[in-house]
C-alpha cells in the first residue's frame, strides 16, 4: 500500500519533513494499518520521531483532510497528516 | 456561506457591509475580529507567522459552519483567516453572522470561533525578544468547546 504523510507546525520543523510518500508491504499490518499504528511505526525512526510522534505534544491526526482519532484506519491511497494540537483565530 | 485563507489583510467595514445588504430580511449582524497582541505569556511579541494545511482547512471551517447551521437559525456565514507573517495590530481573523434576530446570531458566531480555534488546522509561531517559539494549544480553548458538546442549544 502507498500512502502520502504531510507534517505541520513543529513536527515539520524539528522532522525536517514536510511530506513524505510511504510504501509498505501489502501485509496483515498494512490491512490494520491505523493512525497510533502508523506513529508507532515512523517513531522507530530515532529519539526525536519518539519524542514528536509519541511524547508529550499530544500529536493530532488527519486523513484526507478529516480530523480523527488514534484508532482512525487507514487504507491505501490515504492522505494521512500529523501535528500538534491546532492554535489558529 | 463564504469562507476565504488569505495572507493580504480584509476591511471588516467592507465585508460587514455586503452581508447588510444581501438580504433585505437581516436584522443582525455579529462579527467577531481577532488581532495579533503585542503580549503574550509576559513576553513582547514583534511577529507572528501562522501556518495552515491547505485543502483541510477550508473543509474544516466549512464543517464548522455547517455544524452550526444545524443548532441555529441564521442566513449566512462568512469566515476570513490570515496566515503568513503578521505584526502586532494586525487582523488574523474575522467571523461574521448575519440573520433576522441576533440571538442566534450571537451564538452561532462564538460557536465557530470556539471550533475553529480548536478544529481548524492552523498553527501561530511567534516572534520574541527571545527568539522563535511556537504557541501552545490552551486548555481554556478546549473548554469553551466543551461548552456547546454538553450544552443543547
Amino acid at each position: 500500500m502507498k500512502i502520502k504523510i504531510f507534517y505541520f507546525a513543529r513536527l515539520k520543523e524539528t522532522l525536517k519533513f514536510s511530506t513524505e510518500d510511504l510504501e509498505l508491504p501489502d501485509d496483515a499490518f498494512a490491512k490494520a494499518l491505523t493512525i497510533l499504528k502508523l506513529k508507532a511505526l515512523l517513531a522507530k525512526r530515532s529519539d526525536v520521531w519518539q519524542q514528536m510522534l509519541l511524547g508529550k505534544l499530544k500529536v493530532r491526526g488527519a486523513i484526507n483532510h478529516e480530523l480523527v482519532d488514534d484508532n482512525a484506519k487507514i487504507v491505501d491511497g490515504d492522505e494521512v497528516a500529523f501535528f500538534p494540537p491546532v492554535t489558529g483565530g | 456561506m463564504t469562507v476565504r485563507v488569505q495572507t493580504e489583510d480584509f476591511d471588516t467595514g467592507l465585508e460587514l457591509n455586503q452581508l447588510r445588504h444581501a438580504r433585505r430580511d437581516t436584522g443582525a449582524i455579529v462579527s467577531f475580529v481577532g488581532q495579533v497582541r503585542d503580549l503574550n505569556d509576559g513576553d513582547t511579541v514583534t511577529r507572528l507567522t501562522l501556518e495552515h494545511y491547505p485543502g483541510m482547512t477550508e473543509k474544516a471551517l466549512e464543517g464548522i459552519v455547517n455544524q452550526a447551521k444545524t443548532r441555529w437559525n441564521f442566513f449566512d456565514a462568512l469566515i476570513i483567516h490570515r496566515v503568513g507573517s503578521l505584526k502586532p495590530t494586525d487582523q488574523i481573523v474575522l467571523v461574521a453572522v448575519s440573520g433576522a434576530h441576533r440571538g442566534e446570531a450571537f451564538k452561532a458566531c462564538e460557536f465557530i470561533m470556539d471550533f475553529l480555534k480548536t478544529e481548524a488546522p492552523f498553527w501561530k509561531k511567534e516572534v520574541t525578544q527571545d527568539g522563535e517559539r511556537w504557541l501552545e494549544a490552551k486548555q481554556s480553548d478546549d473548554l469553551a468547546r466543551e461548552r456547546w458538546v454538553k450544552k443543547i442549544a
